[in-house]
């Protein structure tokens, strides 16, 4: 066992991490607002950078690395608050821009719907591929994450059959492990902006970040951070290495610590930042509402809890 | 690849390792007595604790990562961890009034005690011929430990020691205390303490132990009147204490804890098979979906504590010292702790509200488990004191005042 990354690992992390500074500072994250997400200029630095072709095997034009390598480079996405269908359009393993939907889970919601170039379907018993064009949806006007636009379907082809259920079981559980480095580097990012203010902003002649109640809440925004991590880097070390472990609960386990630390640590943020945080100026709220909308992607937390439940 | 990546795999000799200790457990634990004494028998569970750890120490299972020199296994970190998992699983009894010796005295000496205060003591941990206690805080000072007042005034190569420790747990029973003392007064406060080595049969020492909330004597308070000392068992420097003390803690804080977190995780599978028992009109407090998933939930909680204790293994055997990983573990520990509490009292219902096992319902271990959690926030630094050390030494956030 040697539960630290190694020095390929930093490098693959650092590397990712000064991409996204380069390329998705904040004022472009929100910039990206205006083209629903997705600007297809950034989107092919992704692709160059083999964000979405990471796991796939070299043979297949892919850069054939290990899910625990997946996790550190989409922790760094989360970090950096990139938008887009980031998770969907990895499992697909393609350069396009791809979404994922599940159909029992109504009302059918659909995110980023008018960039999609393709659209999967997981089904109870397998999956299945829909133009997105003949898709019937109606644009919510009032997303919550003003980053992660939807549309309600209003009339979801059946489509055609393109994977049985053993595969939509792995994409379901691929996109609870990526979704949740998503939501790790979220958490960290959220973190570090609160931390960052706890010690500029001075009240009582002094900065807040001395006064207790204030050091506390950003103490535990870094144990839920440190928790989820373990917990992240786990699942993806698992599923590289199944023997080491329960794939599905490894995964589970990932998924809600991951979902818990993203949301609290986003609401914690905002408190930290006293009125300024209730601001849409202010970062905070685009972290915690991503932390939303990834929440309930990929299984809610009671849905992988119960999962755990029935794996004791 | 520069290095081998991050992984979870046994190497091949811990795998041989675990293979190993897991026929050895199936062999010996059968022969061992199941049921460790009540509450109110501390002499019977010093006998029942000291004579597994006996046992382990003549099957080459003590000390897995200290020398062979002191007695030791001499095997990895990661081993001791794997120790640790089997034991578990196993249902190995756990350390109980060894706590101190194995977790947190021991390992101090081990890494601050001369070469002959090691040889007098650390195989004798080992055997379960030593018993430790910890006797750091005092009735004045608890969170503000380095206000201690108990006295140590040397007289030729005697420490001469007065004043008085509390929440001493296992004193009772103990032949040695870890203890802090104030060697000069004059001093800034972290400055004039020493840590001593103090036997518990010496002249002056006086126990009386205290009732806890779980209705036991776990720990007393000690009295200390003209207790004298060789100066020979002090560890480190005189007035170098408050160092060698932060050595204890990071053994406390850090490593300590495990072998009850993965208790817990038993816990937890053990809580679910009573929830299929207790009955809700026709159905089981396992059928109502809400506790359930609160189930689920907790367990990933505890998933990620395993995990996590994994990282912080692997980041000590690359630097050689647990770091504040430890409190980060402690401060989700203690919280996770009192949730699953809360979670026992709604899914036992009524059952909660007896210590003992109701109509075969194995239900006394989780209220007993619940009034143990909330010790768990408050002994070993408080979550108050955890959460300082987190924000102020991680976080880099000014101190008060
Ligand atoms: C079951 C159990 C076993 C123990 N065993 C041992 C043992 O074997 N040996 C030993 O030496 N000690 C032992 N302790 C003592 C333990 O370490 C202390 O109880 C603990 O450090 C707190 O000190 P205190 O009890 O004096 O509380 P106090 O320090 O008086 O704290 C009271 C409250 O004030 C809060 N507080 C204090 N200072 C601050 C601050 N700066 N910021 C914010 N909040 C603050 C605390 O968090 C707490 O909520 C044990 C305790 C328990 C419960």
């Amino acid at each position: 066992m040697d539960f630290e990354l190694s020095g390929d690992q930093v490098d693959l992390q650092e590397g990712m991490r000064k991409l996204c500074e380069g390329r998705f500072p904040m004022e472009t994250v929100r910039e990206l607002e205006a083209s629903d997400g997705v600007d297809r200029a950034l989107w092919s630095e992704l692709v160059d950078a083999g964000v979405f072709t990471l796991r796939a095997p070299e043979a297949d034009g892919g850069v054939g690395l290990g899910s625990a390598e997946s996790v550190l480079v989409f922790e760094e996405l989360g970090r950096a608050c990139v938008p887009g269908p980031l998770v969907a359009s990895e499992i697909a393993a393609s350069n396009e821009v791809v979404g994922i939907v599940e159909r029992a889970r109504g009302p059918v919601v659909i995110e980023y719907w008018n960039v999609l170039d393709r659209l999967l379907v997981l089904e109870s018993n397998g999956i299945a591929e829909v133009d997105p064009a003949s898709v019937v949806a109606a644009r919510s006007e009032h997303p919550v994450d003003p980053l992660t636009p939807i549309w309600i379907a209003e009339r979801l082809p059946t489509g055609v059959q393109v994977g049985d259920g053993e595969l939509a079981s792995r994409v379901r559980l691929n996109g609870a492990l990526l979704t949740a480095a998503i939501q790790l580097g979220l958490s960290e990012a959220v973190l570090d902006v609160a931390v960052a203010y706890a010690k500029e902003r001075q009240q009582f002649d002094r900065p807040i970040g001395s006064f207790q109640a204030v050091k506390h809440m950003l103490a535990d925004m870094l144990v839920r951070t440190e928790v989820a991590r373990a917990a992240v880097y786990a699942a993806g070390v698992t599923i590289d290495d199944p023997s080491v472990g329960d794939v599905d609960r490894a995964v589970s386990a990932a998924k809600i610590t991951a979902g818990d630390a993203a949301v609290k640590n986003g609401k914690a943020a905002i408190q930290v930042h006293g009125g300024m945080g209730f601001t849409w100026e202010v970062d905070a709220h685009l972290y915690l509402k991503r932390a939303w909308a990834l929440d309930t992607a990929f299984g809610s937390p009671d849905f992988h809890s119960e999962l755990l439940a029935t794996r004791l | 690849m520069a290095g081998v990546a991050m992984n979870l795999r046994d190497s091949d000799s811990d795998a041989a390792f675990r293979a190993e200790l897991r026929g050895w457990l199936a062999e010996a634990l059968p022969g061992f007595p199941p049921d460790r004494p009540g509450e109110d028998d501390w002499q019977g569970r010093r006998e029942y604790d000291t004579a597994w750890q006996r046992t382990l120490f003549e099957a080459g299972y003590a000390g897995i990562a200290w020398s062979e020199e002191v007695g030791g296994r001499g095997a990895t970190p990661t081993e001791q961890l794997i120790f640790l998992e089997e034991a578990e699983k196993a249902g190995a009894p756990y350390v109980g009034v060894n706590f101190v010796g194995l977790l947190h005295a021991g390992p101090t000496l081990y890494a601050e005690a001369s070469v002959e205060q090691k040889a007098a003591h650390l195989p004798r941990i080992l055997r379960g011929d030593e018993v430790w206690c910890q006797g750091f805080s005092e009735p004045s000072a608890g969170s503000d430990l380095a206000s201690l007042r108990t006295r140590a005034i040397r007289d030729g190569d005697e420490y001469v020691i007065n004043g008085s420790k509390i929440w001493t747990s296992h004193a009772q029973v103990a032949d040695y205390c870890e203890m802090l003392v104030r060697t000069d007064p004059d001093a800034s406060k972290h400055r004039g303490i020493s840590w001593l080595i103090v036997p518990m049969a010496t002249a002056g020492i006086d126990v009386r132990p205290l009732k806890t909330i779980v209705g036991g004597s776990e720990f007393s308070e000690v009295f200390l009147d003209n207790v004298r000392v060789p100066v020979a068992n002090r560890v480190g420097d005189e007035n170098d204490g408050w160092r060698v003390a932060m050595v204890t803690f990071s053994f406390e804080r850090g490593t300590a804890f495990v072998g009850e977190m993965l208790q817990s995780m038993q816990l937890v599978r053990d809580l679910a098979q009573v929830a299929k028992k207790v009955t809700r009109g026709s159905a089981t407090a396992w059928d109502d979906a809400g506790l359930r998933r609160e189930i689920g939930h907790l367990s990933a909680g505890l998933d990620a504590l395993w995990a996590l204790t994994k990282r912080n293994v692997s980041q000590a055997s690359r630097n050689g010292v647990p770091g504040v990983g430890g409190s980060v573990f402690k401060l989700h520990y203690s919280e996770t702790r009192h949730r699953l509490g809360e979670l026992t009292m709604r899914v036992l219902d009524r059952a909660s509200l007896s210590m003992l096992d109701v109509s075969g319902l194995r239900s006394g271990k989780h209220v007993e488990g619940h009034l143990h959690a909330i010790s768990i926030s408050i002994a070993a630094g408080t979550s108050q004191i955890q959460r300082n050390i987190v924000a102020e030494r991680v976080l880099g956030l000014p101190k008060d005042r």
